[in-house]
């Protein structure tokens, strides 16, 4: 629908270096064409794809997803994402949105865990399903500030994992995600680096995902933006909705209460 | 009601764990794929001091760090720590290496610009790290500036306990032969680096 859009502007971020004379003029090349992009974001197809997925009767139970708790009572989806990850009741467990997808599918759906957990992520010849519940769910929580709770003794225990993570360095490169996100004002190359350890750059980044990346055409989630910088931190591969990934999500959620929730978003 | 059933069933193996260790869990959270093995998590004495206090360690604690680190160096044998910087500039260009989609076949990168400054005609460089802009001409281009530079290559936290700047030479992220290319980039009076 709006991919003409895309083809205009992929030529304009390749020529960009060339507009770059110092670093602010970089810095306002890259504002103009983040502004460019937001007025039309393909993360809509995923939206529409994900609500229809929400609604349809699937699974060995042939049943929709419309009764599935996220968090604020059966079938409620508006600010659901906004105070996940939290602590279920039914499963005893910290689930993060698709944990919690991966729950329902299961408990509701009939689906095994296997195939719920399947295809993830998207890509050229793999269409994700999570990915577009994911987007479809996450839209519903669009103006809303983040409220996520440290009531729980499991969502403090997951709270404390998530910190431990955050600052463990390992690997041949030594790389910890405190390495580029626990420091003010960093780049990679041109890339902003926002300190998640501090709430107004944590609350910034946290409330723009998940987001459609125009490099990959893909609608990408929050566990693939945890899965990614793990591949780039040279760690082995984070698996999908692990305890480790929910504790590392609600460590960067909690830092980002108070912001107001704005995704999924479209970035470079 | 059968949900909640069902839901136990599958929930039981982690039941278990009664007060999970953060350790524990993290290294249950990920799996080995291709060369990146969950053993990356396993911690040297270093990475662990470093993650426990990360940003303010302790001068006692950097001191152990950095004289623990200046034993790992190994300098070339034949004596000269300077290559090429042409290819140099290409090992500092390239973040290639190490990583479960990089094929272990092919030589890794240095990707000194993804945190630092290099030459002037490299604006897209990163700010993790100080600018090496003129790093050579700024302390002159002696012998021991060169040996300086290799070591630092090798393993920074020799001298800079918690650096987060990767031990190239030590963690065998980079080739000998490859370390002198970088260090000549830095050193070398024709390099772009000091021009």
């Amino acid at each position: 629908m709006k991919r003409w859009l895309i083809a205009l502007f992929l030529p304009l971020m390749a020529a960009m270096p060339a507009f770059a004379q110092d670093g602010d003029a970089t810095v306002k090349e890259i504002e103009k064409y983040r502004q460019a992009l937001a007025d039309g974001n393909p993360a809509e197809l995923w939206e529409a794809r994900g609500e229809d997925l929400w609604k349809k009767k699937r699974g060995p139970k042939n049943a929709s997803l419309e009764q599935c708790d996220l968090g604020m009572g059966a079938g409620k989806v508006k600010g659901a994402y906004a105070a996940l990850p939290r602590y279920f009741e039914d499963t005893d467990k910290v689930e993060d949105l698709e944990s919690r997808l991966v729950t329902c599918m299961v408990m509701l759906q009939g689906f095994s865990y296997d195939q719920a957990r399947k295809n993830p992520f998207g890509g050229p010849d793999v269409k994700s399903d999570m990915e577009a519940l994911v987007a479809y769910v996450t839209s519903a929580s669009r103006g809303i500030k983040m409220n996520v709770a440290l009531k729980h003794p499991k969502e403090k225990e997951a709270f404390e994992i998530g910190k431990k993570m955050f600052f463990h360095r390992g690997g041949p490169h030594d790389f910890a995600c405190a390495t580029c996100h626990a420091s003010d004002k960093q780049r990679i190359r041109l890339q902003d680096l926002p300190n998640l350890t501090k709430q107004e750059p944590a609350q910034r980044a946290y409330t723009s995902w998940p987001a459609y990346r125009v490099s990959q055409g893909e609608l990408r989630s929050f566990q693939w933006r945890l899965f990614d910088c793990f591949r780039q931190q040279r760690f082995p591969e984070l698996v999908f909705t692990s305890q480790g990934s929910v504790a590392l999500t609600l460590y960067l959620a909690k830092n980002a209460n108070g912001g107001v929730f704005n995704a999924p978003s479209i970035k470079r | 009601m059968k949900m909640t059933i069902l839901a136990a069933a599958w929930m039981v193996p982690l039941a278990v764990l009664a007060t999970p260790n953060a350790e524990e869990v993290m290294k249950a959270s990920f799996k080995d794929r291709g060369q990146a093995k969950v053993d990356r998590l396993n911690q040297d004495e270093t990475q662990a001091a470093c993650s426990k206090y990360f940003a303010a360690v302790p001068k006692d604690v950097a001191k152990k760090i950095e004289a623990a680190n200046l034993k790992t160096i190994k300098y070339p044998a034949d004596g000269k720590v300077m290559g090429d910087w042409k290819e140099g500039e290409r090992i500092a260009q390239s973040g290639v290496g190490k990583q479960f989609s990089d094929n272990p076949a092919n030589p890794a990168g240095g990707n000194c610009y993804a945190c630092h400054q290099l030459s002037k005609a490299e604006i897209s460089f990163g700010t993790i790290g100080p600018s090496l802009y003129n790093f050579g001409k700024l302390r002159g281009f002696t012998e021991a500036m060169q040996k300086y530079a290799y070591g630092k290559v090798y393993n920074a936290q020799a001298y800079s306990a918690c650096s987060n700047m990767p031990r190239f030479g030590h963690n065998q992220i980079l080739t000998e032969q490859q370390m002198k290319h970088v260090t000549a980039l830095l050193m070398d009076p024709d390099s772009p680096v000091n021009k």
